[in-house]
């Protein structure tokens, strides 16, 4: 059964059609792109999927638990995580602590053991504590862990945003351009990267992206979207090939 | 340019004025970073507020100003959780007060006998507190909704019904307010409910309730998409928020033993957003420093007469210019980081030395 499938969803911002009929379905562990030009509606989706916006029409399911009309925050308990396309960090927070944000989820004690710092609250915070500390190791980031988040370098931001996404314990990721103002070694360097992250946590991963090395590099299928419709879907080699993405897409970016 | 880095070239008394600086700076850092002094300021307190009434070791009008800078620390710090912490602009904080005043005023010079009331002083205490929580619960029900200057605009409003509500109930006195209220507002319970608030609020900022609260401020969007629970988080930071302006409301009208509408109107909620801003945004320790600075310097400047309310605006205008995010915006006193909090990294990294060390061998 697909982990994610969305039903002919439509979204209208006013009389403005962003996303017209948009259908996908997506197998657990598979690595997915969505491309498109700018202002194609590809951000609309994942924020459609996310519950930022409510769909006009269609229906979203997550393991056959309709979406639509969730909250964000329930959605993301349901096992959605996503990240950003300009990085959306708690600047003023330390790294840590926008890990350990993330495990909102999770928490079991209540708000009068918070006050008082009793009962469940200090086994639970030491074991977030921890466990944000681990994944912030995974991702190299342990040494900076008591910086404020907006002093990080650019890089490991973006790193930061993954990890933190991933401390919510999703079953589907959403990658919102993850090789925005990075160099091709370090596109390499994420490439690689999202393959780990991938198998190392049992993820499906959808990617929004411009970089058409990463995405041909990596993902398993693509659909190319333009004006709010889907234009085309496929294997990348046949994406790159057909007519009508090198016309409304590649055809200005020349042949990456 | 090359001049400047000779030793030569460097003035004595700056050196010296430098050098002085510093020591004092370091003096300063040692005393903030003693962990174990905490325990016994608390204790230090508590043993005087109780000492310096009873031999009177202070005069009364020193006493009365001490027991304002209490209630003051309690106001700012509540004020801090919702305008520091969570980032929203909140400027009725004057009429939680009310609330807080007039339920525990109505307690002592209504309901009770006078002969009861110092026994049931903290249940009346806590009783205005609840009182202002539940209006604090109701007032976060636009806060889902609403924010930035929009939800300014409805605390606002809030200050104003809660002062022309009370005015029109005859039964409360209406706009001549509750005179003889008993004084029970003693030095020993001021220090009492001040440490409590502190300590309360300080536990829920340094727990995922509190992280929850302060993403809002960060990014409530992306806050939301983390799973925090924004409408849970806001709904406890106004209602902790209220019950402390509550009590600190219930404790102002027992050491004022008078209370009108036109006392929490919005100058007073005015003189609480001061006090905040002094202090800094998101610090305990701001709240502790922007009450006490704000408070004293409103007594010293007391023989300026009218002069007070120029030389009080100005000296805020110049913190402003110099330190647009108060005396500790953002920053804290490690006396007051829960100790596992702050010694988090180094726990996990001994920790895992360990783990190392035994998987090695």
């Amino acid at each position: 059964m697909a982990l994610l499938r969305a039903d002919h969803v439509t979204h209208y911002f006013g009389g403005l059609c962003a996303v017209s009929d948009f259908n996908l379905d997506l197998e657990p562990g598979e690595l997915v792109g969505i491309i498109g030009p700018n202002g194609a509606g590809k951000t609309t989706i994942f924020n459609l999927v996310t519950g930022v916006y409510k769909a006009t029409e269609g229906s979203i399911q997550l393991n056959g638990q309709e979406l639509v009309g969730r909250k964000p925050n329930a959605i993301t308990q349901l096992g959605i995580a996503r990240t950003f396309q300009n990085i959306r960090l708690f600047k003023d927070l330390t790294v840590l602590d926008n890990v350990r944000i993330a495990y909102y989820n999770w928490m079991k004690y209540s708000s009068w053991e918070s006050l008082l710092h009793i009962g469940r609250y200090r086994a639970q915070e030491e074991l977030f504590t921890n466990k944000a500390l681990d994944l912030l190791e995974i991702f190299k980031l342990d040494h900076f862990a008591d910086d404020l988040a907006k002093n990080l370098p650019y890089g490991s931001q973006r790193r930061l945003e993954i990890a933190r996404a991933l401390a919510t314990g999703p079953k589907l990721l959403l990658l919102d351009e993850p090789a925005a103002g990075m160099n091709p070694r370090e596109i390499e360097q994420l490439m690689e990267f999202i393959l780990w992250i991938r198998k190392e946590f049992g993820l499906t991963i959808l990617l929004i992206e411009h970089q058409m090395r990463l995405v041909m590099g990596i993902c398993e299928r693509l659909k190319v979207l333009d004006f709010g419709a889907t234009i085309a879907e496929g294997l990348p080699a046949e994406i790159r090939a057909n007519p009508k993405v090198l016309e409304a897409y590649l055809g200005e970016g020349g042949d990456q | 340019m090359n001049m400047d880095n000779t030793p030569s070239s460097t003035p004595t008394p700056v050196s010296k004025g430098h050098a002085l600086l510093e020591r004092w700076k370091m003096r300063w850092d040692r005393i903030a970073n003693n962990r174990k002094a905490f325990p016994i300021v608390l204790a230090v307190g508590f043993i005087l507020s109780i000492l310096i009434p009873r031999f009177g070791l202070v005069n009364e009008y020193v006493q009365l100003v001490i027991i304002y800078i209490g209630i003051n620390i309690i106001l700012t710090t509540s004020l801090n959780l919702i305008n520091g912490y969570m980032g929203e602009f909140s400027v009725g904080h004057a009429g939680f007060m009310a609330v807080g005043a007039y339920v525990s005023a109505i307690f002592t010079t209504k309901l009770l006998p006078d002969n009861l009331g110092a026994i049931y002083f903290p249940l009346v205490v806590l009783a205005g507190g609840i009182g202002a929580a539940l209006v604090g619960l109701v007032v976060s029900v636009p806060s889902f909704k609403t924010r930035g200057d929009y939800l300014a605009i409805v605390t606002l409003a809030f200050n104003m019904i809660v002062k022309s509500v009370i005015e029109n109930i005859e039964a409360i006195g209406g706009p001549r307010g509750i005179p003889g209220i008993a004084k029970l507002t003693t030095l020993p319970w001021t220090f009492f409910w001040t440490v409590l608030a502190i300590l309360v609020i300080r536990n829920f900022v340094y727990s995922n309730y509190g992280r929850g609260v302060q993403s809002i401020r960060e990014d409530e969007i992306a806050s939301d998409l983390m799973g925090v629970s924004t409408k849970q988080v806001k709904l406890l930071a106004f209602t902790l928020s209220s019950f402390f302006a509550g009590v600190a409301g219930a404790l102002f009208a027992h050491v004022l033993q008078f209370i009108s509408p036109k006392v929490f109107d919005i100058i007073k909620s005015t003189d609480v957003l001061i006090m905040v801003y002094l202090g800094g945004i998101g610090s305990i320790t701001g709240s502790i420093l922007g009450a006490t600075v704000y408070t004293v310097l409103l007594e010293v400047l007391r023989p300026f007469g009218m002069w007070r309310m120029v030389l009080m605006p100005l000296m805020l205008v110049l913190l402003m210019i110099f330190r647009p995010r108060g005396i500790m915006g953002l920053r804290e006193f490690r006396w007051l980081i829960p100790g596992f909090d702050l010694y988090a990294l180094k726990y996990w990294r001994a920790k895992k030395e360990v783990s190392n060390g035994t998987s090695a061998s």
